[in-house]
C-alpha cells in the first residue's frame, strides 16, 4: 500500500516537472525543474529496491551533471535568448509526430500486456544486499564493459576540455 | 509491487515529453536537458524490469547509461560553449554553418 502511494507520488512529480522543463521560457528554471524530475526518478529507484542506483542518481545527476548545466547557462548569456521566440516554426508538425510516436509506444504496450502482466514478480528480498550484488556482477561479468566505460569517460573529459578551450 | 505496466507507462510519458522538448525548443541547452529526460526514462524501465525478474543486470545497464549521459553532457556543453564563442547564439535553428 505504502509502496503504491510512494510510486504514484514520485511518478506525478516526475511527469509534472518534466513538462515544466520543456515549457519554461527561462533556462535556469528548466534546470531547476530538471533537478526535481531527476530526484523523483531517484525516489522511484529507491521504491524499486535499487539503493545503489538511487545514490548514484542523486550524486552524479542531481549533483554533478546539473552543476555543469547551470555553469553553462551562466557562461552563455541568457538574457538575449530570453526575449526570442522559444519554439521553432514547425512546432505543430513536431507535436503531431510526437503524438504518433507516443501512440505507437502505447499500442506496443497494449499488444504485449497479456504476457507482461502474467509475469510473476520476484520475491521481495532477491536483490538484497543491493550494492554488494551490483558490485559482484559489475566486476565479474561486466569487467570489460566497465573498463571501456572508463575509457569513454576519459575521452569525454579530454574532448570537453579541448572543446571549451579558447585557443586550440 | 506496483504492476510493471505502470512503470512502463511512466517511462513512455517521460520519453514523449523529452521528445517534445527535443523537436520543438530552439534553445540548445534545453534540448540537451530533454535528452537527459529520455535517458532517465530508459533507466526507469531497466530498473523496473530488474526488480521484476529479480536479476541485478538491469541496474548494471542503468549504470552504464548514466556514464554515457555524463559523457554526453560534458561534450555537448563543451560544444555549446565553443559555438557560443564563435557565433553568439544558443538557438538550434541559427546553427546552420554547414548549410549552403
Amino acid at each position: 500500500m505504502l509502496d503504491q502511494v510512494v510510486f504514484y507520488f514520485f511518478a506525478v512529480l516526475a511527469v509534472a516537472s518534466a513538462i515544466l522543463v520543456v515549457t519554461r521560457r527561462n533556462a535556469v528554471q528548466s534546470a531547476i525543474f530538471l533537478v526535481t524530475a531527476l530526484l523523483a526518478t531517484a525516489g522511484i529507484f529507491l521504491n524499486l529496491n535499487a539503493e545503489f542506483l538511487f545514490i548514484v542518481q542523486v550524486i552524479l545527476y542531481a549533483g554533478g551533471i546539473m552543476v555543469l548545466f547551470v555553469f553553462v547557462i551562466m557562461l552563455v548569456n541568457i538574457d538575449v535568448a530570453l526575449h526570442q521566440v522559444q519554439f521553432n516554426r514547425q512546432w505543430f508538425v513536431a507535436l503531431i509526430i510526437t503524438a504518433v510516436l507516443a501512440a505507437q509506444v502505447v499500442a506496443a504496450i497494449a499488444v504485449s500486456r497479456g504476457s507482461l502482466y502474467t509475469m510473476p514478480a520476484a520475491p521481495a528480498g532477491t536483490l538484497e544486499p543491493n550494492t554488494e550484488r551490483v558490485a559482484f556482477v559489475l566486476f565479474h561479468t561486466y569487467m570489460l564493459p566497465f573498463e571501456i566505460a572508463s575509457i569513454l569517460l576519459l575521452v569525454a573529459m579530454v574532448g570537453a576540455v579541448v572543446m571549451a578551450k579558447k585557443r586550440v | 509491487m506496483v504492476p510493471i505496466g505502470h512503470y512502463i507507462f511512466l517511462s513512455a510519458a517521460l520519453l514523449a515529453i523529452g521528445t517534445v522538448g527535443i523537436v520543438t525548443r530552439r534553445n540548445v541547452i534545453i534540448i540537451l536537458m530533454s535528452i537527459e529526460l529520455i535517458l532517465n526514462a530508459v533507466n526507469i524501465n531497466l530498473v523496473a524490469f530488474s526488480r521484476l525478474v529479480g536479476s541485478v543486470e538491469g541496474q548494471i545497464f542503468a549504470i552504464f547509461i548514466i556514464t554515457d549521459a555524463a559523457a554526453e553532457a560534458a561534450v555537448g556543453l563543451g560544444i555549446i560553449i565553443a559555438f557560443f564563442r564563435n557565433r553568439e547564439t544558443v538557438l538550434a535553428d541559427e546553427m546552420d554553418i554547414l548549410k549552403w
